[in-house]
């Protein structure tokens, strides 16, 4: 499929334009990606996204997609190598719980405990731990999601390990405590130590740097 | 023994999109009526992390999110589908359904519990984000095209209870000039036979609906 036909704009720093790049990858699929400047949107992204006005979007045929699940369902449906998603109907349904429960639960957790301060960080220091504890179990003691290769899951929920150990510095509170979530540790740092997944991470030390920068503005 | 369990509340319009789409695919199940303010053990079982209704539970086997429920309903049993063939449609369909999930329904909610001020402004950004959905059905009688499908039973709850709170309330959000195709949509799909037998009773809808407007309303009040 000629590179011109999929087009992905994301931003360096945003794991959920991350997300995308690795099921690309992940299949093989050549693309042109495109840097946004957030601060600066270009008319292009607001053409494309004109709900949410978000990175990422992925155009396939001059058709945009929204939403990095959707858009990571998408590419399992147009691209079979390498399948993201089981076959199985049920094991379908609790590969999107889990990817799901990772965005709507922990994401917003960590989130609030890099932001807040105080009594409200502690509260969302003590959520984000619960919900990745509860993350845990949906590895149900495997070593992937996906099983013995990465699978949707861990295409969506991964890089909350990095991201989650980061905080953690930042903020001085330990998020990932491999005594307590010994599998969801394990499962981070095997993630994470996967060639595909290694080669688009943005640079550690830039990335590092970002978010100290963020953290200053609370 | 069944193999088919839908748990419910007899209101909730998230467990009434499970009925909706077994029911538009002819499939038998048992259904168990749950009293949220005294969850049975076995709700707590099958669905432990959000302790929620709906909770399909197929041979044995709980599924839970009405959207994912849906999806899995739609795999499983191939007859009338409710996502279309096409990739790309199926993107879009999911988007809406989401959209209207994370967005509209709160800011929809939101034009009721809300006074004065709040409420001018809330208006104009349920409105904005109506407008999105208006543009989707541009000309189709469903979300779907000519038949009920996922997007369709994502905003059942718009067909379902909007005018209940418009009647409470006293605020119009969604009429006829400015939203025409979605007041039509309303129609269409509130008249359908399916989507019919399955409106909980309009009058204790509103009694519900009542009180909890009353409980939110008087939370978001200035103090």
């Amino acid at each position: 499929m000629a590179e011109d036909s999929v087009k992905l704009l994301g931003y360096w720093v945003s794991p959920y334009s991350l997300k995308v790049k690795w099921a690309l990858k992940l299949k093989g699929i050549q693309y042109q990606y495109v840097e946004e400047d957030l601060k600066n949107k270009s008319p292009m992204l607001l053409q494309y996204n004109p709900v949410y006005k978000k990175i990422p979007v992925l155009v396939h045929d001059d058709k945009p997609l929204a939403e990095s699940l959707i858009i990571l369902e998408y590419i399992d449906e147009v691209w079979k190598q390498n399948p993201l998603l089981p076959i199985d109907p049920y094991e379908r349904a609790k590969a999107r719980f889990w990817a799901k429960f990772a965005d709507d639960k922990c994401v917003p957790a960590l989130v609030a405990a890099f932001s807040k301060k105080g009594e409200e960080q502690e509260r969302a220091v003590k959520e984000a731990r619960e919900n990745l504890k509860i993350l845990e179990s949906g590895l149900e003691g495997k070593r992937f999601f996906g099983g013995e290769t990465i699978g949707f899951v861990d295409i969506a929920a991964g890089w909350i390990g990095c991201w989650a150990q980061m905080t953690g510095e930042i903020i001085g509170i330990k998020l990932i405590d491999a005594e307590t979530m010994p599998l969801l540790d394990s499962w981070f740092q095997d993630f994470l130590e996967i060639p595909l997944i290694k080669e688009c991470m943005p640079p550690q030390d830039e990335l590092l740097e970002h978010c100290k920068e963020l953290h200053t503005k609370f | 023994m069944a193999e088919l369990k839908l748990f419910r509340t007899w209101s909730s319009p998230f467990a009434l999109r499970v009925v909706w789409a077994l029911n538009l695919k002819g499939i038998q199940y048992d259904t168990i009526f749950e009293d949220l303010s005294n969850k049975s053990s076995l709700l707590l079982q099958y669905n432990p992390i959000y302790k929620k209704v709906p909770v399909l539970v197929h041979n044995g086997k709980p599924l839970v999110e009405s959207l994912l429920i849906l999806e899995y309903i739609d795999e499983t049993w191939k007859q009338t589908p409710l996502l279309p063939e096409d990739p790309s449609e199926r993107a879009t369909a999911r988007f809406w359904a989401k959209f209207g999930d994370d967005k509209v329904m709160l800011s929809v909610w939101n034009v009721f519990i809300k006074q004065g001020k709040d409420q001018e402004e809330a208006i104009v950004t349920a409105q904005e984000n109506l407008g999105f959905i208006e543009r989707q059905l541009s000309g189709k009688k469903f979300f779907n095209g000519e038949t009920i499908g996922f997007v369709d039973l994502a905003f059942g709850w718009l067909a379902n209870l909007l005018s209940i709170w418009e009647e409470i309330c006293g605020v119009t959000l969604i009429d006829h000039e400015k939203f025409p195709m979605l007041s039509e949509w309303i129609q269409n799909f509130a008249g359908a036979p399916i989507i019919k037998e399955s409106w909980p009773p309009r009058d204790k809808l509103i009694t519900k609906n009542q009180a909890l407007l009353e409980v939110y309303t008087s939370k978001e009040a200035p103090k």
